[in-house]
């Protein structure tokens, strides 16, 4: 059905379906767990149940299942359009789809089971692995193979950052998982104490700057100028942030150990960096606002294209955060406490999610040979904006709310220097903000649905419909040929 | 660290400051401002404009902020900063504020004796407020304990409970050391021993059973928990002939802690806390009883 006769969209289409898919199942575990803390009773008193078991599952299936199949949609698409070529090998992009599906399939069995590496982000135990850093390198192969075959000279700014992504967490992966293993499920770091742990965090804040941010760049330099319909404002911007911006992020690590065993250079050098890191990081967000000159009016109308600017506040927002974070005695105010959950879910829902959601609505009617963002119901996609944008809010201000108490709470001290509460009491208050939490992550969540339906409604319409709106001789309507 | 990796880290950092203002400096003008560059990749085109202002000096300040970062703070390799400013010495000089500025606080009940310092309501807060910070993650907010960890409001004392008894279990912390007895008394002798054990403490119990129990508590057990189940603090070894039990009542409970042993381990609080607290939380811990 989505087989077309210039490019390769049925992986894109596999992609974009199951971003929605692992967006949902991912989003849901993450509601439960939220709904945990504020009800701890909800672990049934069963293992695979517990909170310590399913977080992992959680932060693996929103940010390597629903982040990753939208990465992988929308690069293997972009590289395609903006090549004018094929990806090299239909074999090896499918091959990359079902591979990346059976790591998403292995970490959700072995997850729940306890098997864990119990480094963050990277638990997954070393088979699992090797699946990755394979299905990973011919992800690359497609991915450079398609560049190398293309038409024009130069390679448009997208690309860069998919490439820059697509290298980076090559790398980061095969360097933090270096372990041996002891038996199939078990295994040890090469690593060991600070070293470890500055491995880890190496990895962990780079998964942040190539994988969520580096990537849905590329997402960001296709989808918004192809939206609004305008040209993106800097080409310079473009070259001298991306350059920065990858050069910078590598250095930014050691701001997730300040005051522990990690040396005192260490430290610092880690916190100036990721000061320095605030400008290339806004540049993103200015080429992308600043494309939009001129274009403002289809925001009244267009809720695909408010999906993309607020994704952008959001980026802005937690791009000057972060920063803000990482200075010493602010990080030792903010360290521990939800702030840090806040934060990290002021990118993942505000940037990450409705950056991925805004391309999805954008791609897929494409799939079915309908024009681009022409979906089932305009109507849908605005609830949906709304559903997002107030569920993120809410979560990230209860948890700032929370943050700045718990740690408020955790330095206060009496006349006679005793601290004035005891840990317990701090989770106790904590409580209303778990609440909050929980609601506004459950309304985000009920958003994804509203999404499968539309998306569903979508494909019956172009599976049965007759609606040819796309333009004669375009891609979309040899597109539509083909399916007819 | 070694001198060639100092200066592998100086160079590094500073060419790598270096490198993002040329970066900003080569490009901070554009030939066609206003006008797109001409490439065109599927529809999308790009203006030729240059950086934005405000941009191009945020990021020449934030890097100039680096710098005078670095001269001032550890971070240059070995360079330790013209601020002399450590991690370690800054707890260090918060650590003799506080004692300096609280120390004087506690000091005043030093010379109370425990047993009075019970009936001072002042001293009892200040008590509270050290148990809720210190003891009370394994002991719980109100003292009573849980599994694996004594409650503290019982009239049962493993290691004693005279004011100076309580004091060295605070300073030294306490380590339990029940063997596994397991191999030597196989299932059956295990079962035994738990039915006699269970009768010490007073229950309803299968007499042939805990009779064969009594001849192997005589052997493997008397020593430390008494002839009678008395136990003895000096060893910090449980009395068994009550309802009191640390990790359990039931007939599995026991049985698993004969079969594996138990090594219950108490930190000590003699560095981190200094005799005056201590002192205080002692009194606190006693008056808890009441």
């Amino acid at each position: 059905m989505t087989d077309h006769p210039q490019y390769n969209y049925k992986v894109v289409h596999q992609f974009a379906i199951m971003t929605v898919v692992w967006g949902i199942v991912g989003m849901l575990v993450g509601v439960f767990i939220a709904a945990q803390l504020a009800w701890p009773a909800l672990n049934f008193d069963i293992s695979w149940l517990s909170f310590g078991r399913l977080r992992p599952l959680h932060t693996n299936a929103v940010i390597f299942a629903f982040g990753g199949s939208a990465l992988m949609a929308c690069s293997l698409f972009v590289v395609q359009r903006t090549c004018h070529a094929r990806l090299i090998s239909d074999g090896l992009a499918a091959f990359v789809f079902w591979g990346w599906q059976l790591v998403i399939v292995s970490a959700a069995i072995t997850l729940p089971m306890g098997l864990t590496t119990s480094k963050e982000y990277a638990e997954l135990e070393w088979p699992i692995d090797l699946l990755i850093a394979v299905v990973w390198v011919c992800y690359a192969i497609v991915f450079f193979g398609t560049i190398m075959k293309r038409r024009d000279k130069h390679i448009y700014v997208a690309n860069w950052f998919f490439g820059g992504f697509i290298l980076a967490v090559a790398i980061l992966h095969i360097i933090n998982s270096l372990a041996l293993p002891a038996t199939l499920t078990k295994s040890y770091s090469v690593y060991s104490g600070t070293v470890d742990a500055m491995v880890q965090w190496w990895y962990g804040h780079n998964a942040v700057g190539f994988f969520l941010t580096a990537g849905f760049l590329g997402i960001m330099y296709y989808f918004v100028p192809k939206q609004a319909e305008r040209p993106v404002y800097s080409y310079r911007l473009s070259v001298v942030h991306f350059w920065a911006l990858i050069a910078i992020y590598v250095w930014a690590g050691p701001h997730h150990l300040h005051y522990t065993s990690l040396p005192d250079w260490t430290q610092s050098v880690g916190m100036v960096m990721s000061l320095v890191l605030l400008a290339p990081s806004w540049g993103g967000m200015i080429n992308g606002m600043m494309t939009l000159s001129g274009a403002w009016d289809k925001l009244r109308t267009d809720p695909i294209l408010k999906f993309l600017v607020v994704s952008l506040s959001f980026y802005g927002m937690s791009t000057f955060e972060g920063p803000m974070m990482s200075i010493k005695s602010v990080n030792a105010l903010s360290h521990y406490t939800d702030w840090t959950i806040g934060h990290v879910h002021s990118g993942a829902l505000g940037w990450v999610a409705m950056i991925s959601i805004g391309a999805t609505y954008h791609l897929i009617p494409l799939m079915y040979g309908r024009k681009a963002g022409d979906m089932y119901s305009v109507k849908l996609i605005d609830l949906h904006f709304w559903l997002s944008t107030i569920g993120t809010v809410l979560y990230i201000v209860s948890m700032w709310v929370n943050g700045l108490m718990q740690g408020l709470m955790w330095r206060a001290v009496n006349s006679d220097g005793t601290l004035t509460y005891s840990f317990i009491e701090t989770v106790e208050a904590s409580y209303a903000g778990y609440v909050v939490r929980f609601v506004g992550g459950a309304i985000f969540l009920f958003g994804m649905l509203v999404m499968a339906w539309n998306v569903w409604k979508t494909r019956q319409l172009a599976l049965s419909g007759p609606a040819l709106e796309a333009d004669a001789g375009s891609p979309e309507a040899d597109a539509r040929e083909v399916m007819a | 660290m070694s001198s060639a990796f100092s200066w592998f880290v100086i160079l590094g950092t500073l060419g790598s400051l270096a490198g993002y203002f040329l970066l900003l400096y080569l490009n901070r003008t554009t030939k066609n401002p206003g006008r797109t560059t001409g490439h065109v990749y599927d529809g999308i085109e790009e203006y030729d404009n240059p950086l934005p202002a405000w941009w191009f000096w945020g990021f020449i300040i934030s890097i100039l902020f680096a710098l005078g970062y670095l001269l001032y703070y550890p971070g240059l390799g070995n360079f330790t900063g013209f601020g002399a400013w450590s991690q370690v010495g800054e707890l260090t000089d918060d650590q003799d504020a506080a004692d300096e500025r609280y120390g004087p606080i506690f000091a005043q009940y030093a010379a109370v004796p425990v047993d009075d310092l019970v009936n001072d309501p002042a001293a009892m807060r200040m008590g509270r407020r050290l148990f809720a910070t210190n003891c009370s993650v394994c002991h719980g907010t109100a003292g009573t304990g849980s599994e694996g960890f004594p409650n503290l409001t019982d009239e049962e004392w493993l290691w004693g409970g005279d004011a100076e008894q309580i004091k060295a279990t605070i300073s030294n912390g306490r380590q339990a050391s029940m063997p596994a007895w397991g191999p030597a008394l196989q299932d059956q002798g295990v079962a035994e021993v738990a039915e006699y054990v269970m009768q010490l403490a007073g229950r309803d119990v299968d007499a042939s059973l805990a009779n064969a129990g009594r001849a192997r508590f005589n052997t493997f057990c008397v020593a430390c928990h008494g002839p009678e189940g008395a136990g003895q603090p000096m060893m910090g070894a449980p009395a068994l002939n009550n309802e009191i039990w640390l990790y359990g009542n039931s007939h599995l409970r026991i049985e698993d802690a004969i079969r594996n042993g138990r090594n219950g381990q108490m930190p000590a609080f003699a560095e981190r806390l200094g005799a005056d607290k201590v002192h205080i939380l002692a009194a606190y811990v006693k008056n808890l009883q009441q």
